[in-house]
């Protein structure tokens, strides 16, 4: 066998080596770019480019900005509205979570409706209340309003 | 945390496809080592190349196969890779045999080393086909760390214990020996895991902080502190530097990541020092490895230091693209088919393929700690983080080793050494680490949202009266 020969071999296989070692990394590439999230899974939002900034300079002056914990054991907890539905209670994919015994994992959540807001209550143990009403069905808070949840009462603010 | 709920809704693609194109090209380096091997030595494609590449490609297709029933979301990218070095390794091994058959010394490593790969893989496919979720392993964590210390005494007893080469880490039963502590690796593992998931609270929360460094609190220090002596257990009476380093700096890693506090790497060093230093007063086994890592050359003469010397002419008359299969002597190098394999690929393949090699070891931790971060337990976490971390130490102590850039130390470089308790223990590492990436990957189990009824306005509140 010709020197030329086995040189050519052990180049092609180190070519080969390569290129596997290469083709690898191009598959778990999304490990480095990111991960293409599919259209569907952004989602409201993410369609959302467009439908967002129409919504932006609608908001009045004096408008909520967001909720807030003033009483009860997570005192000083704060969401901001601008992400949308905000979710209540014990779990761990709520936006605003309180350690409180009387509240469930899922309790209540606030959501915009135009330019009210409302809260509405996801099937509680305890109930959700405005005021000193119990809720039955989604009901327009303002600023100051106080919701009570559990022993923790939240509000609307600016 | 906003992220999380667009991560959430991401579902992992299977990819089992780019697996399968990957392990074409895998069976394509492993093949086509042993082809090059034949043309460079022989002159010749060897003549049962149709049935070496046969079986390869039969016993990693059909581990594949297994694969895409029992594991469909496992990564794509560690079985290829793991193939292609197993693959790579048997064919340098087969080289190596050849070596040693022109000199009138007739062995068949290669054929025990593929013996030993279709027992590593069928032990591969068994893990994955029994353990459907690695959190049952939680349940075994004081078992498997009792037998793990038990694995790690067994070769200090007299009878099945064996000292080979000054390091008394083998045990014999019947026909075969084996190293227990390649086994014992596995199961440290889970039983640090195990433990740690328990206890990393009382370990990360109690303590003090002395010069920015929290310091962790005195009674959470015992079992750093039996971990520490087993270590150095093992560095005095079994005289293996190698599994001494492993096993303590896969602790202390797990240690860290668990609590998420630097100040037991800053115990763990210290320890580590203070040991290394005892070790060096007391053990002359450990000071005459650690001359002869300082200065090679003059051990020469007396033949101490003839192996890791020969290994780095090796690697250097390689230089950067090797001198090709059959133009190189890796034989001269004792041992060139275990612990210095990597010094054979260096003269015959050259800079180029050492890179790729440590290229796919570091493929095999990239991908073993991308499932720990997506995980979703945190037992998994922990056993995806060891299982990379042990496999991290190991390339690192012997590749160090190799090129002389830490004191020489025994351990086999995975998949590519000649040996069956080590490659074994790896097949089944790539089977837990599968298994927990399949956990990962796969997509959430929809919870039955019955809020959701609730939220719904159909039910209408009627007064009556």
């Amino acid at each position: 066998m010709s020197e030329l020969t086995l040189f050519l071999i052990r180049i092609a296989y180190l070519a080969i080596l390569w290129i596997f070692v290469l083709s690898a990394i191009s598959v778990i590439r999304s490990d480095m770019f990111g991960a293409r999230v599919p259209e569907a899974a952004r989602g409201g939002r993410g369609a959302g480019k467009a439908p967002k900034p129409p919504k932006q300079p609608s908001k009045r002056r004096g408008a909520p900005t967001h909720v807030i914990v003033t009483e009860g054991s997570n005192v000083g907890e704060r969401a901001d509205l601008a992400q949308g539905t905000i979710l209540i209670g014990r779990g761990s994919d709520a936006q605003i979570r309180l350690d409180d015994d009387y509240v469930s994992t899922r309790h209540a959540r606030i959501a915009a409706s135009g330019d009210q807001w409302f809260v509405e209550d996801l099937g509680s143990t305890n109930g959700t209340y405005v005021g000193s009403v119990r809720i039955s069905q989604p009901t327009t808070i303002t600023l100051g309003t106080q919701v009570r949840i559990g022993k923790t009462i939240l509000e609307l603010r600016k | 945390m906003a992220q999380q709920s667009t991560l959430m809704g991401f579902v992992h693609r299977r990819r089992r496809g780019a697996e399968l194109f990957l392990l074409v090209l895998a069976l394509v380096v492993g093949i086509g080592a042993y082809a090059a091997v034949g043309l460079g030595v022989q002159g010749k494609v060897p003549a049962d190349m149709l049935g070496y590449g046969g079986w390869l490609a039969a016993l990693l297709i059909g581990a594949h196969i297994v694969i895409r029933f029992v594991a469909p979301y496992a990564d794509p990218v560690l079985f290829p890779v793991v193939a292609a070095l197993n693959g790579l390794g048997l064919a340098v091994i087969h080289r190596i045999d050849l070596a040693k058959q022109a000199e009138g010394d007739a062995h068949d490593f290669a054929q025990q080393q593929l013996t030993w790969m279709t027992l590593g893989v069928i032990l591969f496919a068994l893990t994955l086909l029994v353990l459907r979720d690695h959190r049952v392993l939680q349940r075994f964590t004081y078992t498997s760390g009792l037998a793990a210390i038990v694995l790690l005494l067994l070769p200090l007893l007299p009878g099945i214990g064996a000292t080979i080469n000054g390091a008394r880490i083998w045990i014999h039963l019947g026909p075969f020996s084996l190293q227990p502590g390649e086994i014992a690796k596995v199961l440290l593992v889970i039983a640090f895991a195990g433990y740690l998931v328990l206890h990393r609270d009382a370990l990360a929360l109690a303590g003090r902080r002395v010069l920015f460094v929290d310091l962790p609190r005195g009674r959470d220090l015992g079992p750093i502190l039996a971990m520490w002596l087993v270590s150095l257990g093992i560095l005095v009476f079994q005289q293996d530097l190698g599994s001494s380093l492993l096993f303590f700096g896969l602790f202390l890693i797990m240690l860290y990541v668990a609590t998420e506090r630097p100040g037991w790497l800053v115990v763990g060093a210290l320890m580590f020092v203070g040991g290394a230093l005892l070790a060096y007063a007391a053990v002359p086994h450990v000071r005459i490895r650690f001359d002869i890592w300082l200065h090679p050359f003059d051990y020469y003469d007396s033949g101490q230091s003839y192996q890791p010397v020969e290994a780095k002419f090796g690697m250097g008359w390689g230089g950067l693209i090797g001198r090709g299969f059959g133009d190189g002597d890796p034989n001269r190098v004792p041992y060139a088919n275990s612990d210095f394999i990597l010094s054979s690929i260096g003269e015959e393949l050259g800079l180029t393929a050492v890179m790729a090699v440590l290229m796919m070891y570091g493929l095999i931790v990239e991908r073993a700690l991308r499932t720990a971060l997506i995980c979703r337990d945190g037992f998994g976490k922990l056993v995806a983080t060891g299982l990379a971390s042990a496999f991290a130490i190991q390339v690192f102590v012997v590749v160090g080793g190799v090129t002389g850039l830490i004191p020489l130390t025994g351990l086999t470089t995975p998949f590519l050494s000649y040996g069956g308790s080590s490659l074994i223990a790896n097949w089944v590492i790539i089977a837990l680490l599968l298994r927990i990436s399949d956990q990962a990957r796969r997509p959430m189990p929809t919870i039955s949202d019955d809020t959701a009824a609730f939220s719904q306005d159909d039910t209408q509140v009627v007064r009556i009266g």
